[in-house]
């Protein structure tokens, strides 16, 4: 491990003051199933470690009908997945943060600590788009909303400004007609980083699309927001040649690369297949 | 700059414990080499294998993604907690009766693992079990002898 110092942060303006005055290779330590291994391996310059699990607000999990979800920033994933009104409204980050490593890993690891590694593969980030989900980060000049959509701008890169963190990441109330899925494709059953992920949105009224939206990872060098295949479904009823449409307009947008994990034409079938899936999803758990 | 030496208080397996610790020790550099609870394993060292699981305040980690300053003010139960001073965990014996393991490095893992498991869930089916202890990595018996162990153990 290189050379690093550990610091608990008291509250959120003690963890912005430590960030600030730690400079670039001070970090936020979440659940660390990132950072201690990308530290360790050098892979991330880090001299200190700021440590906010001891701050309420970044571990918080409340749920009201009215206003939504919000999820503390290093808020771990078991109590995510195991809140019974996340369970019943916000199914599709159920089903990307109980894929999220093993056990051991999502007893540690958070949403907020998923986006702020910025990986273009993080699977809850496409459901926490389609979600709307939308990041409060706090800094040195005070606080800012940021959707979780606009959040990355590369691999391991991101819209944090130097002292800046994320403090949690809000989701607005589900309404009458909505329903959302996420799914990844990975060659195993499980421990395993996306080939692909998709999400999808949907809200039906009288038979048709009012409004949907879709997202796609690892199929890109940060997820992507695909606009292009909910306006594909805006509008329409929902057959299976609207949702064909919408997989069409999806894998378009793709811009994959080939590794080790797939080839560009597969992960841009891929787009699509789970592009469509995700949709019929959505779909059958509207209530 | 050279770390400062920490001591961190915690409470290991119900026993108090303080720690002296470099900021950079992970909580399994802190177990094996600051106080000789050499139990946990180091197997991949990043997050992967499982060898090193521990549970902390009642949630099953990894203990090399766990910073040993992270553990002030916590509990921690390792493979050494799991038997009694007169007998071994229900789970230990049905794993050497069934020669659930080979050379053994992944075993304190696959454990407390386990144990963890039998805690949230004392009657899991065999998928249950599966995917439950995917995050532990056998590289010579394989699953199978284990998997039954668990089941096993959960039917009493």
């Amino acid at each position: 491990m290189q050379a690093v110092n550990y610091a608990r942060a008291t509250d959120v303006d003690d963890a912005i003051r430590l960030l600030s005055e730690g400079g670039e290779n001070a970090r936020v330590l979440a659940g660390g199933t990132d950072l201690i291994v990308q530290a360790r391996e050098r892979k991330r310059k880090v001299d200190l470690l700021v440590d906010v699990k001891h701050v309420e607000e970044f571990m918080v999990l409340e749920f009201d009908s009215s206003t939504g979800l919000k999820v503390g920033a290093a808020t771990p994933l078991y109590q995510v997945y195991g809140d019974n009104n996340v369970k019943i409204n916000y199914p599709a980050l159920v089903d990307a943060s109980t894929v999220i490593g093993g056990k051991a890993i999502q007893g540690r690891a958070s949403l907020g600590g998923n986006l702020g590694n910025s990986s273009p593969a993080g699977d809850s980030l496409a459901a926490m788009i389609v979600l709307g989900g939308v990041a409060t980060i706090a800094g040195p000049n005070g606080r800012r909303e940021v959707p979780v959509g606009e959040f990355c701008t590369g691999p391991g890169q991101n819209v944090l400004e130097s002292g800046e963190l994320i403090v949690y990441i809000s989701f607005p109330p589900v309404g009458d007609g909505e329903g959302a899925a996420w799914e990844r494709f990975i060659p195993r059953n499980e421990m395993d980083i996306a080939v692909a992920s998709a999400g999808a949105w949907v809200k039906i009224e009288d038979g048709s699309v009012t409004d949907a939206r879709i997202a796609l990872g690892a199929v890109a060098a940060t997820p992507l927001v695909a606009s292009d295949a909910a306006e594909a479904l805006i509008g329409r009823p929902l057959t299976d040649e609207t949702i064909s449409s919408a997989g069409d307009a999806a894998s378009a947008i793709a811009r994959p690369i080939t590794d080790m994990r797939g080839s560009i034409k597969q992960r841009k079938h891929l787009a699509k297949i789970l592009t469509e899936r995700t949709i019929r999803t959505a779909v059958e758990r509207i209530r | 700059m050279i770390p400062e030496p920490k001591v961190v208080n915690t409470i290991i397996n119900g026993d108090s414990k303080q720690i002296l610790v470099s900021e950079r020790d992970s909580l399994l550099e802190a177990l094996r080499d600051r106080i000789g609870m050499t139990g946990a394993k180091e197997g991949c060292n990043n997050g992967n294998c499982g060898a090193c699981a521990v549970i902390m305040d009642g949630r099953l980690v990894n203990s090399c993604c766990v910073m040993a300053a992270e553990v002030e003010g916590s509990e921690i139960m390792t493979v050494e907690g799991l038997a009694s001073r007169d007998e071994l965990h229900p789970l230990q014996t049905e794993f050497l009766d069934n020669a659930a393991l080979q050379c053994g490095i992944c075993t304190p893992g696959f454990l407390m693992s386990s144990y963890a498991l039998l805690q949230e869930n004392p009657n899991p089916t065999e998928e249950e079990t599966r995917f439950w202890l995917a995050g532990n990595l056998c590289r010579c018996t394989g699953y199978d002898k284990i998997i039954e162990s668990v089941l096993t153990v959960a039917k009493g």
